[in-house]
């Protein structure tokens, strides 16, 4: 067999991504006890309060205050502070049908970006615990309730929820369902690492002294929620995962609304990247620092490379059968499709790539049980493996174009 | 850190890594015994027209036409081999063994067909194919998949193909017989040498009888029913 460098680096990065895969695998395993933990006695109610940050968010803001409201929490414990971060549309009048609830506070501001408006909660907030909630987002009535119960934990600074798409109904909706499922996944065993480096803007919930010690929230390149995880990792804060407390978020409904929202998290991540370098290869930040950042940075390149390399493939085999066809004056030849399995994909890197395919729908799988307590292959599953691939480089390609040219990207 | 988990998730990995390469060569070895079990068929039927050929000399010639050789399988060894060079590479030691044994097989053919055809007075749509893989012939894929075009289409159509550059003996001597130079690629009909005809009406205006296969093959289709 030919041996070149192309081949080599496909090896290489084969074995990278199998072998991230298999540890994500072989930590949920040891981690199982975990996902069955459900102990409501003896719950310290702490105080909370939430922070929801609009901008222009008239449709959605309503039904995001009112999953609020029905929390499964004591009310004297919990307030919630609207901010309208300079809405242009009636957001402002629409919430004012809450301004006599004794849990709501109504704040308004001008534009100046969701870090902003966070800060401006930081502000006024005395509770012991802070949190924020995305306008167009909606909390399950326990999930406040499942994420507090891991704060029993006194190390523990910070807690994630499991994020679900809300009422999914396009394509790109459906076929994000299964991406979110597998972040859910990811978190819960980053969680069991000690390796979470984002916290969610949807429903994360922080130790109000996390920022009295770390200072406020900042704008890192519109992506907050991924610096203020990152922030806490380098100070030691442990961040932990409530894989029960769901949120529900509205996610991009066309693959243009998707592209501009997966490019500012991935520039945003890249930039972090470059600002906390010094958190890469340190062997007292543990997993995060010696094996997570780096592969999650070595897996952009790759998927970036394994792109490449099949788009390749796919233009030269297209030149090759036009040329074919036109030398046979475009008449199609059946004959050539029988089936005969000498002629069967058995080469080693096809099979690793089966395995390796196998191993992503397996995680989708997990975090469908860890979600329902149930696994089942739905047709969210069979749209990422369809379409996914085909898409996530593109918004890959223009985020490292973007961090080489140190471009910004918008949030919006 | 747990380092245990760490080196026990890198044993596992290897394991995977090294079945998929048993996989692979498990597969390969049967492509290469299946290919070899061709050759052996496609061998014995050579010898065995040549030794009925030399014993009944009076044989008709209805008899020993149905006894040659060249069928479709060895137009399916030439695609298999073609298949395993692209996968394994032209340089691999086994599939450079396989065509050798090929090509020595297909002058038999040749030479075989060429008794035949001189005792009984037909004379078969047959041609020499000279290609080069060694990236000096830009047109020789193309060309090569017309020829499969062509046998498909008319099994009666015999197409011996040599790589130029194969270190075998007996297809130097073919060369050197045929006077082909090194513009490929080259086709041999009759006694002309055709270089780089690579598409249908190439091959149409080189192979006068190839519009009368046409008419014959249209001629066998059963006449459609009129209801």
């Amino acid at each position: 067999m030919d041996f070149n460098v192309s081949q080599a680096i496909i090896y290489i990065l084969m074995f990278i991504s199998l072998y991230f895969e298999i540890f994500l695998l072989v930590t949920f395993f040891e981690g199982t006890k975990k996902i069955t933990e459900n102990d409501d006695s003896g719950i310290d109610y702490k105080t909370v309060t939430i922070f929801v940050p609009c901008f222009n968010e008239e449709k959605t803001v309503i039904a995001t205050i009112e999953s609020l409201l029905d929390l499964d929490y004591p009310k004297d414990k919990l307030s919630i502070f609207v901010i309208d971060d300079g809405s242009t549309d009636g957001t402002w009048n629409v919430v004012q049908q809450f301004k006599n609830n004794p849990q709501i506070f109504l704040f308004k501001k001008e534009n100046g970006g969701k870090w902003t408006a966070l800060n401006l909660g930081l502000q006024h907030a005395q509770s012991e615990l802070v949190g924020c909630l995305d306008a167009d987002s909606f909390v399950d009535k326990c999930a406040l309730k499942n994420i507090v119960k891991r704060f029993a934990d006194k190390n523990v600074m910070a807690v994630t929820p499991a994020i679900r798409v809300h009422n999914p109904r396009t394509l790109i909706q459906i076929m994000q369902k299964a991406e979110y499922t597998l972040s859910m996944f990811i978190r819960f065993v980053f969680a069991l690492l000690g390796s979470i480096f984002i916290a969610p803007g949807p429903f994360s919930i922080f130790k109000k002294e996390v920022f009295d010690k770390l200072g406020s929230y900042r704008h890192a390149h519109n992506t907050e929620d991924l610096e203020i995880a990152l922030r806490m990792q380098t100070h030691g804060m442990k961040i932990d995962n409530a894989h029960d407390a769901f949120v529900y978020t509205v996610t991009p409904r066309t693959v243009r609304l998707l592209f501009r929202q997966r490019l500012r998290w991935i520039h945003g991540f890249l930039e972090n990247m470059l600002d906390y370098r010094r958190l890469l290869f340190k062997k007292r930040h543990g997993n995060l620092s010696l094996f997570i950042l780096p592969a999650a940075i070595i897996s952009i390149f790759s998927a970036l490379y394994f792109a490449t390399v099949i788009v390749h493939h796919i233009i030269m085999t297209m030149i090759q059968k036009i040329s074919e066809f036109s030398a046979i004056n475009f008449k199609f030849n059946f004959q050539n499709w029988a089936i005969d399995w000498f002629y069967l994909h058995t080469e080693s890197l096809f099979v690793l790539s089966v395995v390796l395919g196998a191993l992503t729908i397996s995680l989708i799988l997990m975090g469908k049980y860890l979600a329902d307590r149930k696994i089942s292959f739905s047709k969210d599953v069979l749209f990422f493996i369809l379409f996914y691939s085909f898409l996530a480089p593109w918004w890959l390609a223009k985020a490292v174009y973007n961090t080489l040219l140190s471009r910004k990207t918008a949030w919006r | 850190m747990d380092w245990k988990k760490y080196v026990f998730v890198l044993i596992i990995t290897i394991a995977i890594f090294a079945t998929s390469f048993y996989i692979s060569a498990y597969f390969n070895n049967k492509r290469t015994a299946e290919m070899r079990a061709i050759e052996n068929k496609i061998s014995l039927d050579l010898l065995s027209s040549e030794t009925q050929f030399s014993l009944l000399s009076e044989a008709s010639c209805k008899d020993i036409g149905k006894a040659s050789v060249l069928s479709t399988e060895i137009n399916t060894l030439a695609e298999k081999l073609s298949y395993m060079e692209e996968k394994f590479g032209k340089l691999n030691e086994e599939v450079l063994d396989l065509k050798k044994y090929y090509s020595l097989l297909e002058i038999k053919d040749y030479l075989l067909m060429k008794r035949v055809s001189a005792k009984c007075g037909v004379t078969p749509t047959s041609m020499l194919y000279f290609y080069s893989n060694a990236g000096d012939c830009a047109l020789c894929e193309q060309t090569g998949y017309v020829l499969t075009y062509l046998t498909q289409q008319h099994p009666q159509i015999r197409v011996y193909s040599f790589d130029y550059n194969i270190d075998l003996s007996a297809v130097k001597t073919l060369i050197a017989m045929f006077k082909i130079k090194n513009t490929l690629p080259a086709v041999v009909i009759g006694e002309d040498v055709h270089y780089g005809v690579s598409d249908l009406a190439g091959f149409e205006k080189a192979i006068p009888t190839l519009k009368d296969l046409e008419k014959q093959k249209a001629a066998e289709k059963p006449a459609e029913v009129k209801k």
